[in-house]
């Protein structure tokens, strides 16, 4: 074996990410063409199974730091062991599923190991031995081709971009157990608790996306309670409108998207917004309704695989990206659309 | 209290970027105070209402970043400083935060440093955690709500978003944060704002003024291209009713095999 390759295996309390296996899978790929080992890095408290479900993934050896100081990510303590072990064992990559702790955390060891971090790719080469990385700037607007001149090389990599690895139920093996000397009095911060996010598929993890812009609040045949004034009253047919896109996402297992013009007149949280400003997102299936697609909102889901967009006007630039389009009022559309896919659908 | 913010100056979020002759362009759109790093200013603006003190903003580029400099400052920043330097033409997110730090250090006394979650031009997103391991401050990332914050004892209290919701996070100040958009909209400048702004002498700051050498960036740039054209043919579907047409988009969705 030439060289060793590394894949930081990311959970939220013990719930592994599903990118992990992605970067398993993109792991096994760099493995085979660099004549490599493969060996998964976890690290928190009573993770055991991940770890061994990493051998079913491809690695041939699994590091393990566990410990109840580490129940909670914190990227000091995670940083600590994870660059101490790297130090001691010196691999040529160290690849990480670009969730928000996996790029902080490939950030925090990048400084440690004095070596280069190329954040969120989402293509891979192998040049000479080294990893030529492919990942969108200007919010894809544009891609840059990037390489680290240093070992070892780090990279996260994007949700949904690498096929996730097969798994082989026969293999197995037992975890390498990392020696854990951080203690709780010489980390800097303290986690006090979580608060869960709505409910819902997350953005970033959706297969399937109904996302609603500014069109969704202009449903004329609505009638607001008496008393509201213009503002409230249009926020009031916004959420009405957003209700008919939660059932058609519920249909769909589909996560809710919206654009900024939709956030930023309040009609739906920030969490929503896809775009420059939001999240970028790849689903297998977008579906934009009454949004026109101004280019900051394009740029963050045009990589999505099937794209159908439901707008009244026929020259909305959302539609050049479209696979279907359909041309009129959303709320004409959708409620039987809902019904058309919830009776295909079985549900 | 003494905050820092770090900005940068990028092309506009509703410009055009193609790739001409292996670099970006952006053709007559403006540069601008990158939108994100706008919720960092007011985020360091509110801090500074509650508790007093000083807001510098700091950024690092040419000359023509003092343009997102003087809109900091027109939203009511204290004092800027440009770091700038021929040498760090290319520099990649370890040279950028080991500047920025050892710039953070030579400001003095600083209590708070914030930043926006990422550039949009770049899209890195990893110099604030950076930044703070130089410095050996807490990293507080994505930060949504900042709940608590005492000059006094030295506590700030946040929440992060995670993909699972929020994470509640107390660390030890001196820190750094980096803000996400729902951590508040960010104020327009003054009017007064804009004409002390357009009088402020910025100083510039130079790697020799920071004891950094001649950085060599452990990143390269090979090659900037254009997304592929993507080969789409669009179909229309239309119908005598909605419920024609829905029924047949509800087929042609289903024939795609994407659900």
């Amino acid at each position: 074996m030439a060289g060793k390759i590394w894949v930081y295996l990311d959970h939220f309390k013990g719930e592994v990410h599903a990118s992990t296996w992605e970067a398993m899978g993109a792991g096994q790929m760099l493995a085979k063409d660099l004549e490599s080992s493969l060996s998964g890095v976890i690290i928190g408290s009573q993770v055991n199974a991940i770890a061994e479900m990493a051998f079913q993934y491809g690695a041939d050896q699994v590091f393990m730091a566990d410990s109840p100081v580490l129940e909670d990510y914190r990227s000091e303590p995670y940083a600590n062991v994870l660059s101490q072990l790297a130090k001691e064992q010196s691999p040529d990559i160290i690849l990480f599923p670009t969730t928000t702790r996996g790029r902080e955390l490939a950030a925090i060891c990048a400084v440690d190991l004095n070596t280069g971090v190329l954040p969120d790719v989402t293509a891979l080469e192998v040049e000479n031995g080294n990893i030529l990385a492919t990942r969108p700037v200007y919010a894809g607007k544009v891609f840059a081709k990037v390489k680290c001149t240093r070992s070892p090389q780090i990279l996260t990599l994007r949700v949904r971009s690498f096929p996730k690895a097969e798994a082989d139920p026969s293999k197995e093996g037992k975890p390498t157990s990392v020696e854990v000397s951080v203690n709780e009095e010489s980390i800097p911060t303290k986690v006090l608790g979580y608060k869960q996010a709505e409910g819902g598929a997350s953005l970033s993890d959706a297969n399937v996306i109904v996302s609603g812009g500014r069109g969704v609040a202009n449903n004329p045949r609505l009638t607001p309670p008496d008393g509201m004034d213009e503002k409230e009253a249009e926020i009031w047919r916004a959420h009405q409108g957003f209700k008919m896109i939660e059932g058609l996402a519920e249909v769909l297992g589909a996560a809710v998207g919206a654009s900024r013009a939709a956030v930023d007149a309040d009609y739906i949280p920030y969490e929503h917004q896809v775009g420059q400003t939001g999240k970028v997102v790849t689903p297998d299936l977008y579906i934009a309704c009454g949004i026109s697609g101004a280019i900051q909102h394009l740029a963050g889901m045009r990589t999505s695989k099937v794209i159908v967009a439901i707008n009244k006007d026929a020259e909305a630039p959302i539609f050049k990206l479209a696979r279907f389009g359909v041309v009129g009022d959303l709320y004409d559309i959708i409620p039987p659309l809902t019904e058309a896919l919830r009776k295909r659908l079985g549900k | 209290m003494k905050s820092v913010v770090c900005v940068k100056q990028v092309p506009d979020s509703a410009a055009k970027v193609v790739v001409e002759n292996g670099q970006a362009t952006w053709g007559d759109a403006p540069l601008v105070l990158n939108p994100w790093d706008e919720y960092a200013v007011e985020t360091a603006l509110l801090q500074q209402e509650a508790h007093g003190g000083d807001v510098i903003v700091i950024s690092m580029g040419d000359e023509s970043s003092k343009e997102a400099l003087k809109h900091a400052l027109a939203m009511g920043c204290n004092e800027a400083i440009l770091i700038s330097d021929p040498a760090m033409e290319g520099v990649d997110s370890l040279v950028t935060s080991r500047v920025l730090s050892a710039a953070i250090n030579k400001v003095g006394e600083v209590d708070m440093a914030f930043f926006g979650r990422q550039a949009i031009d770049g899209d890195v997103g990893v110099t604030a955690a950076q930044t703070a391991r130089f410095l050996g401050w807490p990293a507080l990332t994505l930060v949504s709500t900042i709940s608590e914050l005492d000059p006094d004892t030295k506590v700030v209290k946040v929440e992060r978003s995670i993909e699972e919701g929020r994470q509640i996070v107390e660390g030890k100040m001196p820190a750094v944060i980096s803000v996400v958009k729902d951590i508040g909209e960010p104020r327009y400048p003054s009017f007064m704002g804009i004409r002390k702004a357009s009088r402020a002498e910025i100083p510039t700051w130079t790697l020799s003024d920071l004891g950094i050498d001649t950085p060599e960036p452990a990143v390269s740039w090979s090659d900037l291209f254009n997304p592929p054209q993507r080969e789409i043919t669009t179909e229309i579907i239309s119908g005598e009713s909605p419920e024609e047409i829905a029924e047949t988009l509800a087929e042609k969705i289903m024939e795609e095999k994407v659900l």
